[in-house]
């Protein structure tokens, strides 16, 4: 069984760790010091995606009310489908620290498969708005509300789209040096997603306009 | 010490170092699986507070169940507790400026809006 934790590349270089992590001056692997700057970066972003629809929700001249196209419960269940994907990624980079390509393999195809099915979830619902009446530019609150909740959809997919290409590089034995840091770097992404979409399902959905 | 021998120590140091960045000295998969109950629990509890419809009461323990979920997921999932801490100042940083600057932006819309 190939090993993710111990690359014999790494072994015996002084400038990566048994991850082979790369390490600059600060003795910290550069591509998750990268990672964790981007995501402090897209707080940014999220950030004035949210305002803005928090600033606009209420402005509706004609078209249909927050509460009139709302499912809660069927985003209740998206919601949930989304938390448990962040468990099976924790449980792949865990598996990947372990060195168990199987697991971490296992792992990964649930991610993503949990993943796709949030994604499914908010194609149903943006369709199923569509015919109550809600389009792109109905109202301002469907614009920040679309333009929100696309931006974390298409990061979503972004991040199936780095799980099934994580799935594909196992299986073709390719992960560059053995590196579980690699597993780990789109865990992070994942996971970020996931905080997103506890603030969005809070501040959207559950909090009445 | 002959310089050779010193880089190696700091390079020795610096691989700990990282070593610790990494999920070894993070929570078993049995903590990591209690954590995400513990989540999806919270979450059923938010949705009780928003059917419940209570007014301001339900706000704020919306938002606090909200903060409290987003730092158990950045803190245990994301390992930022177990990490270096310029992971943590790097994210805190864009976080807490995000909830600054688009709050003092709100802030001003309220404030010409009225």
């Amino acid at each position: 069984m190939a090993d993710l934790a111990v690359s014999p590349v790494a072994a015996g270089h002084d400038a990566h760790d048994d991850h082979g992590a790369h390490h600059g001056s600060t003795g910290l692997s550069n591509n998750k010091l990268a990672m964790w700057l981007f995501l402090g970066s897209d707080c940014l972003l999220f950030g004035g995606l949210i305002s803005t629809y928090m600033l606009y929700r209420g402005r509706v001249a004609e078209g249909p009310h927050p509460e009139d196209v709302y499912n809660i419960p069927f985003t209740s269940v998206s919601s949930f489908v989304l938390l448990m994907s962040s468990l099976t990624m924790v449980l792949a980079v865990t598996s990947a620290h372990r060195g168990d390509v199987k697991r971490t393999r296992l792992w990964l195809i649930a991610t993503a498969l949990l993943g796709a099915t949030f994604v499914g979830g908010q194609v149903f619902e943006f369709t199923e708005m569509y015919y109550k009446g809600l389009g792109y530019t109905t109202s301002l609150f469907s614009s920040s509300f679309y333009t929100l909740t696309g931006f974390h959809g298409v990061h979503v997919t972004v991040g199936v789209i780095m799980l099934l290409s994580l799935v594909a590089i196992t299986l073709r034995g390719r992960i560059p040096g053995n590196r579980a840091e690699v597993v780990e770097l789109v865990g992070l992404y994942w996971h970020f997603v996931d905080i997103v979409w506890i603030v969005i399902f809070t501040l959207v959905y559950l909090i009445p306009s | 010490m002959s310089t050779s021998t010193a880089t190696e120590h700091a390079h020795e140091d610096a691989s700990h170092e990282s070593h610790g960045a990494h999920a070894h000295n993070g929570p078993s998969d049995g903590t990591m699986v209690k954590i995400a109950v513990l989540l999806a629990v919270l979450t059923g509890i938010e949705i009780v507070f928003a059917e419940a419809k209570l007014g301001p009461a339900s706000t704020w323990a919306l938002i606090i169940l909200m903060i409290v979920k987003f730092v158990v997921v950045v803190l245990y999932f994301m390992h930022l507790k177990f990490d270096a801490k310029l992971f943590s100042y790097l994210f805190w940083a864009g976080a807490i400026l995000a909830v600054a600057v688009y709050a003092a932006a709100m802030a001003c819309f309220q404030m010409f809006a009225s």
